[in-house]
C-alpha cells in the first residue's frame, strides 16, 4: 500500500511542473507589455519603465520564471496589483464562500444522483430509467449560468421565494447563510448530479451483469441484498472517481455561477482579476486551484486503493 | 462424413439498407440529427430569414416584448433579438466546428503518436495531463483574456483546452490495436510507422473519435457561451448567444425575452449534439453504451464462443 | 428405475424477449436425474444446456423470460413456486457452480465472508458456528491452510483453488442436487482431473445427484452414468454412457464422437442468431433442426420435425432414420448408407 501511495505522489510532480510552467507562460507570453497594459495608454515612458523594473519584468523570461517559482515553493505568490494585499491573502479571504457553495452543491448532487442512478439501474428499460437518462442528458446540456438565470427568473422574480443574489456569511446564522446559497448550489449541483447519475447507472448495470452476481442470486439472496451488498460495492469505485473529478470542476464551474449570483468567492475573484489584468492574482489563483484539483485526484486515487482490495496488492488501478 | 456446412436461411440484405434501418431505429441519433439540421438551416439561411440588421441601434425601440414585428422582442439598444439570436447561432456553430475540426486533427495525430511510440507517449501525455489538470473554463478564460477577446482567440483557447480529451480517446483506441500481436508481425516485416498508423490503427480509432468529436462540439459551444457571458469571449457588439445572455442579465427583471430565447437555443444546440454523440456511439458500436440489451445477448454469445475455442 | 427421480424436467421451454424478437433457447426438453446419479448434458455452445440449468433455479430476469413446462423436485413444481420460496431452494436444496471461477466470486469480499453468507442465509447459526462450518467446508474440498484462505480475497487464489471454493460454497447447505455448468473448462488439464475427482468423492459423501454440463466428452466418460445430448434447444439423444459411446444413434452424436476437437462454436453461432429472428423460427420448427448439417438428411427430415422416441429401453433418440443408421452399425464410423424411400 505504501508503495502505491508513493507511486501516486511521485507521478504528480511532472504534472505540477507542467502546470506551473503553463500558468507562467500564459501570463508572460501575451502580446503587449503587461506594464503598459496596466498603466494604460496615457502613461509616460518613465513610469512604464519604472513599473516594469518594479515588477521584475525586465529580467529575461526564464529568470522571471525561477523568481516566481521560487516564491511559489516558499509560499509567496506575490502581491496583487490592484488590491492592497498579497495574492495569498486575497485568495484565502474569498475561499470560504466558494467552499460552502461547492460542498453544498456536491452534497445535493451526490444525494440526488445516487438515488436516481440506482433506481434507473434496477429498473432498466422502464420509464424510470428513461426519465433518469433524460434528466442526465438535460443536466449536461444546460450551461450552469443559463440554469442560474432561469432559476432566478422562476424563484426570485416570479415566485419571490428566495433572494435573487448575494451572500451572507456563516456568522450571520446558518439558515441565512444557506438561503443565499441554495439557488447557486442547485445550479452547480445540477450538472454534477447528471454526470454522477449517469455513471452510477452504467456502473451499477455493468456490475449487475458480472458473473458473481449470478452466483449471489444462485445462493438464494434477496434482490435487495444482491444489488446493494454485492453489486453496489463493486460499482462504487468508478462512481467515486466521478464524484471526485466532478468536485474539481465544481470549484471551477463555481466561477461562472458566482458571477451570476454575486457570491464573493474565488470564482468571482478570478474573473474580475482577469478583467482587470491583475496578473499576479490570476497566476496565483489558477495555480492554487489547479494544485487543489490535482491533490483531490490524488486523494481519490488513494481512496480507491482502500476500497478495492485488488489495488492494495497490485499497486495500480489498472486503468 | 460429409462436411458440416452452415445454414443459410436467406441472403443477407445489402449493407446500405441495414444502415438505414439501424439509423431509424436509433431515436437518439434521429432526434440529434433532426435538431442539428434545423439549427444549421437557420444559421445558413440567416440573411434571408431575418429582416433586421443585427448591429443597428434604435434606441426608440428599446426593450420591446415579443410582437409581430419583433418575434423575440428587442434588446436594450433596440436591436431585434431574433436576428441577433440567429446570427449568434452562426457564431456558435462556427466556433464549435472550428474547434472540433482543429482539435480533432491535432488530437488524432497526438493520440496515434502516443500509442505508437512510448517516447511520444511520455511527452505528450504529461503535457496533456498538465493541461487536463486545469479547469477548462479557467484555462480558456485566461488564454482569451491574455491574448485579447477576439473570435480567433476564442477558437484557439478552446482548441488548446480540448485537444487532450480527444488525444486520450484516440490513444486508448489505438492502444487496443497496438496490443494485438499482428502489429508486431507487421513491424517485423518492415512496415513503416505511417503505414501501421494509417492503415491499421486509424480505422479502429475513427468511431470513438467521431463520437468524442460530437461531444467536444457540444462542450465547446457551451464553453464559448460561458466565456462570452463572462465578457471574456466574443466581443460585443458581435452577437454571440453568450453575449446576449450577458445583456439580458442586466435587465432580467424587465426583459425576460432576452434571457429565454437565446437560452433555449443554446440548450437546443448542446442537447442536439449530445444526442447525436450518444446516438453515434450506439450506431457505430452496438456493443458499447446504452444499447445494453442487444449487447448483453451479443456478449453472452461472444463469451460462449470464446470458451469453446 | 425403482426410486423416484430426484429431479424431473417435463417439456421445459425457456423463451427470452430480446431486441431481435423472441428466442426459444430451450424447446421442450424433458429429462430426469435419479438420486446419487451423475447425469451429463452435452452439446455445443448455444445448444441450450446452460439455459436449461439456469432455468431449474429460475435465475433469469422474469420480466423478459417465460418458462413453460414443469420442473419437479422434492414433490413440487419449481416453476410454480413464488420467488420467495424459490430463494429457499437456491443454494440450499439445489446448488449450481459456474464455469469461470475467476469472475464468479465477488472480488471485494473475502472467501470467508462469501461462504459464511451462504451458510447463514439458509441456516440459523451464529457467526462463530458459521465460521467453523466454513473452515470444515474448505477442508472438505481439499483447500490447504483454510484459516488463512478464509481471510483471503478471490484474486489471491489460483484457478483451481477458486473452483474448490465455489464447490465449498455450493455444498455449504448440503443440497440434494448439484448442477455443475462446465466446471473444469476454464482450468488446466491437471487441475481438471483433481476437481472431477473431488466432485465424485463429495457426491458419495453427501449423497447428492449431479447434473454435469460440458462439451468435453472425455469428462462425460469419466464422470457420468447417463448422458443427454442437446442440439439447438432440444434433446436429440439420451442413453447410458457406455451405450452412447458404443452405439450412438443420432447422427449428431456420432459426429461429436468422431470429431471431438471439432466443436466449432463459430459456425454454430451464425445458426443460433439466425434462429432468433422471427421468420427463421418458422423454418427451424418445420423440420429436423439438424437436417442442414446432417449427412443422412432426406426430404422427410427437411419437411417434418421428428419427435423423441425410445429406440431401446433407456435409450431415446430424435431422428427419422435412426433405425436404418442402427442397422448399418450405429453410424459410429459414418459409413451407414441410406436408401431414400
Amino acid at each position: 500500500m505504501t508503495k502505491y501511495i508513493v507511486q501516486r505522489v511521485l507521478s504528480l510532480v511532472p504534472v505540477l511542473i507542467v502546470v506551473a510552467v503553463v500558468v507562467f507562460l500564459l501570463i508572460h507570453l501575451s502580446p503587449g507589455d503587461p506594464a503598459s497594459v496596466i498603466l494604460g495608454d496615457e502613461a509616460s515612458e518613465e513610469s512604464v519603465a519604472e513599473l516594469r523594473s518594479r515588477l521584475g519584468l525586465d529580467l529575461p523570461l526564464y529568470r522571471q520564471f525561477f523568481v516566481w517559482f521560487g516564491g511559489v515553493v516558499t509560499g509567496d505568490l506575490g502581491d496583487s496589483i490592484f488590491m492592497d494585499m498579497s495574492v495569498t491573502e486575497a485568495f484565502f479571504s474569498r475561499l470560504q464562500p466558494t467552499l460552502s457553495l461547492a460542498v453544498l452543491a456536491q452534497t445535493i448532487a451526490v444525494a440526488i444522483a445516487l438515488l436516481l442512478g440506482i433506481a434507473a439501474a434496477r429498473r432498466r428499460g422502464t420509464l424510470t430509467d428513461q426519465a433518469v437518462m433524460g434528466f442526465s442528458l438535460l443536466g449536461i446540456s444546460v450551461p450552469s449560468f443559463l440554469l442560474g438565470l432561469f432559476l432566478i427568473l422562476l424563484f426570485a422574480v416570479k415566485l419571490k421565494w428566495l433572494p435573487v443574489a448575494g451572500y451572507a456569511p456563516i456568522s450571520s446564522g446558518l439558515w441565512n447563510h444557506l438561503r443565499y446559497l441554495i439557488l447557486p448550489a442547485m445550479v452547480l449541483g445540477f450538472m454534477q448530479a447528471a454526470l454522477i447519475a449517469r455513471m452510477t447507472r452504467s456502473s451499477l448495470i455493468e456490475a449487475l451483469g458480472e458473473p458473481y452476481i449470478k452466483t449471489a442470486r444462485a445462493k438464494g439472496l434477496k434482490p435487495g441484498v444482491v444489488t446493494y451488498k454485492h453489486a453496489l460495492r463493486n460499482a462504487f469505485i468508478p462512481i467515486l472517481t466521478v464524484i471526485g473529478e466532478t468536485f474539481g470542476t465544481l470549484i471551477t464551474g463555481a466561477s461562472v455561477v458566482e458571477s451570476v449570483f454575486n457570491v464573493p468567492g474565488i470564482g468571482q475573484l478570478i474573473v474580475s482579476s482577469i478583467q482587470r489584468r491583475d496578473f499576479a492574482v490570476i497566476q496565483g489563483s489558477i495555480l492554487l486551484i489547479t494544485v487543489t484539483y490535482v491533490l483531490l485526484n490524488l486523494a481519490i486515487d488513494l481512496l480507491y486503493g482502500l476500497l478495492d482490495p485488488r489495488v492494495k496488492l497490485n499497486g495500480g488501478r489498472g486503468r | 462424413m460429409a462436411s458440416l456446412e452452415p445454414i443459410a436461411v436467406s441472403a443477407p440484405p445489402e449493407r446500405g439498407r441495414i444502415a438505414w434501418r439501424r439509423y431509424f431505429s436509433n431515436p437518439l441519433l434521429v432526434t440529434g440529427t433532426a435538431i442539428m439540421s434545423v439549427v444549421a438551416l437557420l444559421a445558413l439561411l440567416a440573411p434571408w430569414i431575418t429582416s433586421y440588421d443585427p448591429y443597428s441601434i434604435e434606441t426608440l425601440n428599446r426593450l420591446q416584448p415579443p410582437s409581430g414585428e419583433h418575434l423575440f422582442g428587442t434588446d436594450q439598444l433596440g436591436r431585434d433579438v431574433f436576428t441577433r439570436v440567429v446570427y449568434g447561432i452562426r457564431v456558435s456553430l462556427l466556433v464549435g466546428a472550428s474547434v472540433t475540426a482543429i482539435a480533432g486533427a491535432i488530437g488524432l495525430l497526438v493520440g496515434l503518436a502516443s500509442a505508437y511510440s512510448p517516447v511520444c507517449d511520455h511527452i505528450f501525455m504529461r503535457i496533456c495531463d498538465g493541461l487536463y489538470a486545469f479547469p477548462s473554463i479557467l484555462l480558456a478564460i485566461s488564454i482569451v483574456a491574455i491574448m485579447g477577446p477576439q473570435t480567433g482567440n476564442v477558437i484557439l483557447a478552446l482548441t488548446i483546452v480540448y485537444i487532450p480529451s480527444i488525444a486520450r480517446i484516440v490513444r486508448s483506441a489505438a492502444l487496443v490495436v497496438q496490443e494485438k500481436t499482428f502489429i508486431e508481425g507487421l513491424r517485423a516485416q518492415g512496415a513503416g510507422v505511417f503505414r501501421i498508423m494509417g492503415l491499421h490503427m486509424l480505422p479502429n480509432v475513427l468511431s470513438p473519435l467521431i463520437v468524442q468529436a460530437s461531444f467536444v462540439f457540444a462542450v465547446s459551444i457551451l464553453t464559448e457561451a460561458s466565456l462570452s457571458f463572462l465578457g471574456a469571449g466574443i466581443p460585443a457588439p458581435e452577437p454571440s448567444l453568450g453575449n446576449l445572455l450577458l445583456d439580458g442579465k442586466n435587465v432580467i427583471f424587465k426583459a425576460w425575452w432576452m434571457t429565454v430565447f437565446p437560452g433555449v437555443f443554446i440548450i437546443l444546440m448542446i442537447l442536439g449534439l449530445n444526442l447525436l454523440g450518444d446516438g453515434l456511439r450506439d450506431f457505430l458500436d452496438p456493443g458499447a453504451g446504452s444499447n445494453k440489451r442487444f449487447a448483453k445477448r451479443k456478449n453472452a454469445v461472444r463469451r460462449r464462443r470464446r470458451r469453446s475455442d | 428405475m425403482s426410486q423416484a427421480p430426484l429431479l424431473e424436467i417435463k417439456h421445459l421451454t425457456t423463451k427470452f424477449s430480446t431486441e431481435q424478437g423472441i428466442v426459444k433457447a430451450v424447446d421442450g426438453v424433458s429429462l430426469h436425474i435419479d438420486p446419487e446419479e451423475t447425469v451429463g448434458i452435452v452439446g455445443e455452445s448455444g445448444c441450450g444446456k446452460s439455459v436449461t440449468a439456469e432455468s431449474i433455479l429460475r435465475l433469469f430476469d422474469e420480466k423478459t423470460t417465460e418458462y413453460g413446462g414443469q420442473i419437479l423436485f422434492e414433490g413440487r413444481d419449481l416453476l410454480q413456486l413464488s420467488e420467495e420460496e424459490m430463494r429457499k431452494v437456491r443454494g440450499n436444496r439445489i446448488s449450481i457452480i459456474f464455469q469461470d471461477p475467476m469472475s464468479s466470486l465477488n472480488p471485494v469480499y473475502t472467501i470467508g465472508d462469501q461462504i459464511m453468507e451462504a451458510i447463514r442465509l439458509h441456516q440459523r447459526t451464529s457467526r462463530r458456528q458459521a465460521r467453523e462450518k466454513a473452515l470444515e467446508l474448505l477442508r472438505l474440498t481439499g483447500i490447504s491452510d483454510p484459516e488463512r484462505r478464509l481471510r483471503s480475497y478471490p484474486h489471491e487464489l489460483s484457478g483451481g483453488m477458486r473452483q474448490r471454493v465455489m464447490i465449498a460454497l455450493a455444498l455449504s447447505c448440503e443440497p440434494r442436487l448439484l448442477i455443475a455448468d462446465e466446471p473444469t473448462t476454464a482450468l488446466d488439464v491437471t487441475i481438471q482431473a483433481q476437481i472431477l475427482e473431488l466432485m465424485n468423492e463429495l457426491k458419495e459423501k453427501l449423497q447428492m445427484g449431479i447434473m454435469l454440463i460440458t462439451h468435453d466428452l472425455s469428462v462425460v466418460a469419466q464422470m457420468c452414468s447417463r448422458v443427454i445430448v442437446m442440439y439447438l434447444g432440444e434433446v436429440v439423444e439420451e442413453a447410458e454412457v457406455t451405450t452412447l459411446f458404443d452405439r450412438p444413434l443420432h447422427p449428431y452424436t456420432s459426429g461429436l464422437l468422431k470429431s471431438v476437437p471439432q466443436l466449432d462454436g463459430r459456425r454454430k453461432q451464425k445458426l443460433y442468431e439466425i434462429s432468433g429472428a422471427v421468420p427463421a423460427m418458422h423454418e427451424v420448427e418445420a423440420c429436423c433442426r439438424f437436417a442442414p448439417r446432417c449427412p443422412f438428411a432426406t426430404e422427410l427430415c427437411r419437411s417434418k420435425a421428428p419427435s423423441l422416441e425410445e429406440a431401446e429401453p433407456g435409450h431415446r433418440v430424435r431422428c427419422w432414420h435412426y433405425k436404418d443408421i442402427q442397422a448399418n452399425g450405429g453410424g459410429s464410423d459414418g459409413s451407414g448408407l441410406l436408401v431414400t424411400a
